[in-house]
């Protein structure tokens, strides 16, 4: 049967965390409900399931890319028509580096928002369900279950003390 | 150091959002003001792109005068986004919450400002793009990327891109919240720049991750940009005063100095105009009146090594700059009312905490500060170009035109403008780094006292 989402809303972090250990109980898998605030809250504080992401990989490439940039701008825009100025070499590593390190710096910068953006999984094209009391500070525990586990589902969240629990319409 | 109460999300919401859902009274007649000077400033600049700038004073041998004092003096403004941003961020100093965004988006249009001041001061702007742009549009001959001139578009870009960034992706969790706040065309819009954002905890996780992560790549950024513009006179060789190792640095601790006090000050005018009492608190203001006591006294180290270090090597040229900017009037004059602007006054009255915390003394002060870098940056052009010459057909004082005098005025008014209307569609306090102080502050006993207490996570 395919899965359709509840959600469950609470007033408070203690009362979330318990209707995410009812459902951890009740054997529902932890990728399988999400907790929606409307500010970032200590790790672990809901029990949720540990986030891994390979975000760090992303300004490493960046920044190789950004410097083959660079290195690429410096040198061949020089070589293509080498002008002597100030008597100084055509190549040099000093003024070379500047640009260079800019181009290294922009690189991971872009591409680490990229990355951000990317392991975030957005951007999401459908909100999905959602309820914007929880941009005022309410909590959201969204479910996805099977629809046969509905019941047991808002149960469970009402006995842990949801102000109320909703499915899609 | 935790002295206001802790809010709800709904009053945070609605304090925080007010200036985007209602209009104060006072918004369009300050955008009306400021748009009124821009437009004696446009019409000003086409006409010195139309006569030449022969109608500034800007000739041999000061051929840098108003306008690239006005570019150094807005970069330097652009580094306090970083200080306080990334610096505070990575200390994971809790007083940094209400400041950080106003400070990045100061950034943002300072440095755009500033990148208007040497593209007007070309007199003929089209040719930027012949000179600076990557690409040889003739005859093969591709910008020189051995030159500051050159390194300056590309850290200033690279600064620009990567605070622009900063920003745009820190809003995106205050985007979610006027979507829901919203309804027609301006809910689709901050739908649209929501991302779908939904706020679980693998969002927030790279949030955090994020603003620690560009904070730390932004900030070899900052030292590397006006270290850069101050290499435009510090690869200078033929003027004296100019060419000193201590420049990159010196130029750096000046930025932060006058960056944060102009930030400072727009705090205060954003708790006033706002009524944002209960987020923009006097401790705020006074940790950053403490910062600035250490930020100033290692400018003014720089300042005085800058001077020992050029009169110490007792060149003929060099002393006469220093004796130009030292005992000349009425350079001399300036000069005494930059150091006492930018440093005895406003150091004075920090070290009081009664001072610290008064908001009329801490804006006199930073805007003193401001005064004095201004001065400081002018009197490091224009003496250094004035000191006289072999050739006495060069020897020529400079003072600052009617239109110069327009165009550095405009762009306070553009930057003041820039803010107003961001704050219009914006918010201007990142809302969800309020609401999580909030969540991470708690109270322990020790002993007798109740002491406040925040919970930090490595």
């Amino acid at each position: 049967m395919a899965k359709r989402p509840l959600l469950g809303l609470f007033n408070d972090a203690n009362s979330a965390a318990d209707a995410g250990d009812a459902l951890k109980g009740a054997g529902i898998s932890e990728n399988d409900y999400d907790f929606l605030t409307d500010a970032p809250y200590p790790e672990g504080a809901f029990g949720e399931r540990e986030e891994k992401h390979r975000l760090y990989v992303f300004p490493f490439i960046g920044a190789i890319l950004g410097l083959t940039s660079g290195i690429m701008i410096t040198s061949l825009t020089q070589i293509a028509y080498p002008m002597v100025t100030g008597g100084k070499p055509i190549l040099s590593l000093p003024p070379m580096a500047v640009i260079c390190y800019e181009g290294t710096m922009l690189g991971a910068i872009l591409f680490t928002c990229l990355g951000i953006i990317f392991e975030s999984r957005l951007p999401k094209p459908k909100l999905g369900l959602y309820d914007n009391r929880i941009t005022e500070g309410v909590i959201g525990v969204l479910v996805n279950t099977d629809e046969s586990q509905h019941g047991q589902v808002e149960d469970l969240m009402n006995r842990s003390g949801a102000i109320e629990v909703k499915g899609e319409t | 150091m935790q002295e206001g109460r802790i809010l709800t999300a709904t009053e945070v919401n609605r304090d925080l959002l007010r200036p985007i859902l209602e209009t104060p009274k006072w918004f369009w007649p300050a955008i009306a003001v400021c748009v009124v000077i821009l437009l004696i400033a446009a019409v000003t600049v086409g006409y010195m792109i139309n006569r030449g700038l022969g109608i500034t004073n800007l000739n041999r041998p000061v051929v840098w005068g108003f306008f690239i004092t006005n570019f150094v003096f807005w970069i330097g403004i652009s580094h306090a986004g970083v200080m306080l941003s990334a610096i505070l961020r990575l200390a994971k100093a809790e007083w940094r919450r209400p400041a950080t965004r106003a400070a990045e988006v100061l950034t943002i249009f300072s440095l755009m400002t500033a990148m208007t001041m040497p593209i007007i001061h070309t007199g003929r702007p089209w040719r930027i793009m012949y000179w600076a742009f990557p690409y040889d549009f003739a005859r093969g001959i591709w910008p020189n990327v051995r030159t500051p001139l050159i390194w300056d578009p590309s850290a200033i870009l690279t600064y620009l891109t990567s605070s622009t960034l900063f920003v745009v992706l820190a809003l995106v969790p205050d985007f979610a919240v006027l979507r829901d706040r919203t309804t027609g065309i301006p809910h689709q819009i901050y739908s649209l720049l929501s991302l779908g954002w939904q706020g679980n905890p693998r969002q927030w996780k790279l949030q955090i991750i994020a603003g620690v992560l560009l904070s730390a790549l932004i900030l070899p950024v900052f030292v590397s940009v006006h270290s850069i513009v101050s290499w435009d006179f510090g690869m200078a060789v033929a003027v004296k005063s100019w060419h000193s190792t201590i420049f990159a640095p010196y130029f750096v601790v000046g930025a932060v100095h006058s960056g944060v006090s102009a930030v400072a000050f727009v705090l205060i005018l954003l708790r006033w105009a706002y009524g944002w009492q209960a987020y923009i608190r006097h401790e705020h203001i006074d940790a950053l009146g403490r910062l600035l006591v250490v930020v100033a006294t290692g400018w003014f180290y720089f300042f005085v090594m800058e001077v020992i270090f050029g009169i110490y090597g007792r060149e003929a040229d060099e002393i006469a700059v220093r004796a130009l900017q030292f005992t000349i009037w009425p350079i001399s004059a300036w000069t005494v009312i930059f150091v006492v602007t930018t440093y005895f006054i406003p150091v004075a009255l920090w070290l009081s905490r009664s001072a610290r915390r008064n908001l009329w003394i801490m804006s006199i002060a930073c805007i003193s500060v401001n005064i004095g870098m201004w001065l400081e940056r002018f009197l490091i052009i224009v003496p250094g170009l004035a000191n006289r010459q072999v050739f006495t057909f060069t020897w020529n004082m400079y003072s600052p035109s009617i239109p110069e005098i327009i165009i550095v005025t405009a762009t306070f008014a553009l930057v003041t403008m820039l803010m107003l209307l961001f704050s219009r569609v914006f918010p201007l306090v990142p809302l969800y780094d309020i609401k999580e102080g909030d969540i991470l502050k708690t109270e322990v006993q020790i002993g007798r006292r109740v002491v406040p207490a925040t919970y930090r996570e490595d």
